[in-house]
């Protein structure tokens, strides 16, 4: 998709308007997994508002995200990062084919004690 | 008092704890929950997509089954609670999703959110009252020291889901107060344990879950609590630290005396 079409899509669909943020980085200073994401939640905020798309399309931090929620709600500007972070992440799994996680690789992730909510719960965050 | 009543898929399962102590309880208390008819897996996540609609459809379907019955519909997992309520909300105040809803499952009338989702622990707090519940606790757990874990799905959004103070939330605290028992505070009870890594990158969920446990094992807790069956898991499994977790329910089930009964 040509890369301003792409930015209103994502736009869009996760209703944020990231021009209201202030750049305080409290979002990403809250944020529980900061550590083990390439791109911060602040940095979702500013890179797609500036239409740069692709490297987030591209980055671990999609599927790392804990959706907890923690970045909308100490936002001070209700900017709701984490719905720009679930945007681009259908944004790569809606394509064909690109569903992250694959029916044949669920066996290997059980065990005995796996609650059905983190399995439907994978299947509805990583596939479409 | 008679409520409509969503278990859902996981208390059906692996979590037949969470709903089997929740029911003994509530009967032992004079409420009566009635399961929903027919109800679908709500998804375990909140689909927060504008254009999403289907993977929606679910939770208009229990939403709109506990108005016909003209009841308010009780939630017992966080998850659920978490996708139920803030679908409702949506039915209530995105026009765009109520008509699409409306066209797609042939509604005379749209729904629009009518119904009033309510999570176990608020009907113990709002419709029988901790004083109430106190009077019925017949083996107060005297003493012992519970860490109350709310997670993130009960709490967040806050203005959706307005529980409690997201940030500074008390309702847990006055349940377990309520038993009888202490609770231990700590900084952690509403950040994260990573339940949702879990299947995609179990070292996340290893580290954040143990930084939580580490939390409240160093204030003194000598077991946990929490709603969710997934932190359930993941405190136990992937957390180091061995604290007993369990389900708000069991622990409210043996201070009303009913544990063995469940
Ligand atoms: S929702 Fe994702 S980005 Fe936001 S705070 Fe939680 S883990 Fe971080
Ligand atoms: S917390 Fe909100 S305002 Fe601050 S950087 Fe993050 S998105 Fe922007
Ligand atoms: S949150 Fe959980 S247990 Fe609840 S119906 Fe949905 S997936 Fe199943
Ligand atoms: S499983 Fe972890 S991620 Fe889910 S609510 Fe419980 S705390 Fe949050």
């Amino acid at each position: 998709m040509e890369k301003t079409n792409l930015k209103e899509r994502i736009l869009e669909i996760s209703g944020v308007n990231p021009r209201k943020c202030m750049k305080c980085g409290k979002c990403s200073g809250t944020c529980p997994n900061y550590d083990e994401m390439e791109y911060h939640p602040h940095q979702f905020v500013s890179m797609v508002e500036k239409g740069d798309i692709e490297p987030l399309m591209k980055t671990e931090s999609l599927w790392t995200c804990l959706s907890c929620f923690a970045c909308v709600e100490r936002c001070p500007r209700s900017v709701e990062p984490a719905k720009l972070i679930e945007a681009v992440r259908l944004a790569v799994i809606r394509q064909q084919g690109a569903n992250h996680l694959k029916p044949q690789d669920i066996p290997d992730k059980l065990d005995e004690d796996l609650p059905q909510q983190a399995i439907v719960s994978a299947f509805r965050k990583y596939t479409k | 008092m008679t409520y409509s009543y969503y278990p859902g898929c996981t208390l059906k399962t692996k979590a037949k704890d969470l709903d089997r102590y929740a029911r003994a309880s509530a009967a032992a208390l004079g409420i009566e929950l009635e399961e929903l008819p027919d109800w679908q897996c709500c998804g375990g996540v909140y689909p927060m997509a504008k254009d999403e609609i289907a993977t929606k459809l679910s939770s208009v379907r229990a939403l709109l089954s506990a108005k016909e019955q003209g009841r308010d519909l009780v939630t017992m997992c966080s998850a659920c609670h978490n996708v139920l309520k803030q679908v409702n909300h949506d039915m209530a105040t995105d026009e765009n999703i109520v008509t699409k809803v409306a066209n797609y499952m042939k509604l005379d009338e749209p729904y629009r959110g009518e119904t009033k989702v309510i999570h176990f622990l608020e009907l113990l707090r709002d419709g029988v009252g901790f004083d109430e519940l106190k009077k019925h606790v017949v083996k107060p757990l005297k003493g012992v020291k519970i860490a109350p874990y709310y997670g993130c799905l009960l709490l967040r959004p806050g203005k959706v889901m307005a529980f409690d103070d997201p940030e500074n939330p008390a309702i847990m605290e006055n349940f377990i107060k309520a038993l009888g028992a202490e609770p231990v505070a700590y900084a952690m009870r509403n950040e994260c344990c990573g339940g949702y890594a879990t299947m995609e990158n179990r070292v996340i969920a290893e580290k954040r879950a143990t930084a939580v446990m580490d939390n409240a094992a160093a204030n003194g807790a000598q077991m946990m609590i929490t709603a969710c069956p997934l932190c359930l898991y993941n405190l136990t499994k992937n957390a180091q630290g061995g604290v007993p977790v369990k389900y708000f329910t069991e622990v409210l089930a043996e201070a009303l005396g009913v544990k063995e009964e469940a």
